[in-house]
């Protein structure tokens, strides 16, 4: 019996799930490698920005929002075809969607893993490179907590384009060409909490678009992915 | 079953469609003609000049028909997609594919010519303005879904992957409109909008009803068209094809 | 009428590059993706009978 069918016979639901994110979680810290190149690409796109643009402060405050957003969205989407593709090539996916366990459970708990894994260093990361751009503590925090409601909505989002070129040729780019156009509100809502913030008129109302879009993708987004998987693997 | 649902479901396999599709087909193209027609004379000759934009305007008798076409198009190949996905019958599959490839011709139409309409009225090429932004992602989703099926080999799993795509896309489409729209209206220092149309006369109503028309029998006899193409190629091994007329030399 | 002449016609009031610019365009669109479609139909039709040609001959 593969681990996972032991794991349904034995163990409730939820445990299964929480070990699913700690088998993720493990293989992620294994392969370090990828995990740190993804971030060091978040920098390195935000640090081109002003080499590209000028070093004029009062200019670098008005992109930092949009840029830093951008930056996390590239970055998502290229850590996205990790989110399946070692367990697509070494046949454990095949094996979970037979296992009694709901997939859609599984899939949840490897999205939040590689959200874990892509998304969260990207909220810890972004203040700092924020300093770069000279925004204020205030705006930086709005920054933060726009990050931390955008990427898991990035990784739930991803997860669909992620699931539905699972195996095919020219995979990465053509998840980039499926995913950036359902993460542009994320884009709007995201950066645009942070001009709302530096501009004075709170970013309110931004976020609760933003925490509404993740509600959304929390109970929809799974339900796709599966349907896409199942697709993918017959 | 009764038999009117029988007789609905006759037409639902490619068999059977392929000769029906061929005998429409002429329909709609005289249809076509004629709404357009009808719509350039209404267009040209009967709408009156604008007051502020002069002859300028009557781009919008372009403009306005493929941005309807556009959306409504997305609309149907989603529909057919989820039929196909959902009935598991290839040929709804086949008409979302048919779609495509129209639809995005629409979009790109759309977006050309309010290039066209930007530039004399608010001085530049493009204009971010919320409706044209927001076409400018549907034809990035017609895009993706027609580069999705081109990348997965075996038919049915594109048809079903597509089709994912499509309803995704088309439950995003109103959120990306609503967000497009809040971007643009908080940044409206430098934003211009498009949607100040010209005050409606008649005659130019008309004449955007008519163009609308006319693309939308022109996309039908399109779809037609290629989904009588998606079936020769892909129904290749059937008995049936062997044994229609253009096969013979 | 709307036109004094043919000329003041292609004219447009001055926006011709853009009105004819927007409708040529547009029919040279749909008029390519016709040809389009014909020659995948008459490509797909070629290949078939090739096909059927080669079937018959191993006698299938």
């Amino acid at each position: 019996m593969s681990a996972t069918t032991q794991m349904g016979t034995q163990m409730s639901v939820i445990a299964v799930a929480i070990a699913v994110v700690r088998r993720d979680l493990l293989l992620a810290l294994r392969r370090k490698s990828e995990v740190l190149t993804t971030l060091f690409f978040f920098v390195i796109v935000v640090s081109l920005f002003p080499l590209g643009i000028g070093p004029e402060m009062s200019l670098l405050r008005k992109i930092a929002p949009g840029v830093l957003w951008v930056a996390a969205l590239l970055a998502t989407m290229l850590s996205l075809n990790r989110l399946f593709g070692a367990d697509y090539a070494d046949g454990t996916l095949e094996q979970m969607t037979l296992s009694p366990v709901p997939l859609g459970l599984l899939v949840s708990a490897k999205i939040l893993a590689h959200w874990l894994v892509a998304g969260l260093p990207l909220v810890l990361l972004a203040p700092v490179l924020g300093l770069q751009f000279d925004l204020d503590p205030r705006s930086l925090g709005v920054l933060m907590v726009s990050l931390l409601l955008g990427t898991p909505l990035l990784s739930l989002v991803g997860a669909i384009g992620a699931a539905l070129t699972l195996g095919v040729r020219g995979g990465g780019v053509l998840v980039s060409l499926l995913t950036l156009p359902l993460y542009i509100p994320a884009l709007i809502f995201g950066a645009g909490a942070v001009e709302a913030d530096i501009s004075g008129l709170g970013a309110g109302g931004h976020l609760s678009l933003l925490a509404a879009l993740l509600a959304l993708a929390v109970f929809f987004a799974p339900w796709a992915t599966t349907a896409a998987l199942r697709i993918a693997l017959e | 079953m009764s038999n009117r649902l029988i007789n609905w479901f006759r037409f639902s396999s490619p068999q059977t469609f392929y000769p029906l599709a061929g005998k429409m087909l002429p329909w709609f193209i005289v249809l076509a003609i004629a709404f357009g027609i009808a719509g350039l004379w209404v267009s040209f000759f009967v709408a009156p000049v604008d007051a502020q934009q002069g002859q300028g305007y009557r781009i919008i008798f372009v403009h306005v028909p493929a941005s309807w076409m556009s959306m409504f198009l997305y609309v149907v190949m989603a529909a057919w997609a989820g039929f196909g996905l959902a009935f598991n019958t290839r040929l709804s599959s086949m008409m979302a594919s048919a779609i495509a490839p129209t639809g995005a011709l629409m979009a790109f139409l759309s977006l050309w010519s309010g290039a066209l309409w930007g530039k004399p009225m608010w001085g530049t090429w493009w204009v971010w303005d919320a409706r044209l932004t927001s076409e400018l992602i549907l034809l990035f989703l017609y895009l993706g879904f027609i580069a999705l099926q081109a990348a997965i080999d075996d038919p049915r799993r594109a048809d079903k992957a597509g089709a994912i795509l499509a309803l995704v896309g088309v439950v995003n489409v109103p959120i990306i409109y609503f967000s497009v729209k809040w971007w643009n209206t908080l940044h409206q220092g430098a934003s211009v909008s498009l949607t100040k149309s010209p005050s409606m006369a008649q005659a130019m109503l008309w004449g955007m009803l008519l163009m609308a028309l006319a693309l939308w029998m022109y996309s039908i006899a399109a779809a037609l068209a290629r989904v009588r193409a998606i079936m020769l190629e892909r129904e290749r091994h059937a008995g049936w094809v062997e044994e229609l007329p253009e096969m013979r030399a | 009428m709307n036109w004094g002449s043919t000329a003041e016609f292609f004219e447009m009031g001055g926006y011709a590059f853009f009105v004819w610019g927007s409708f040529g365009v547009a029919a040279a669109a749909l008029v390519i993706e016709t040809i389009l479609l014909r020659k995948r139909r008459s490509s797909a039709i070629v290949e078939l009978r090739r096909e059927i040609a080669a079937r018959s001959k191993n006698g299938s």
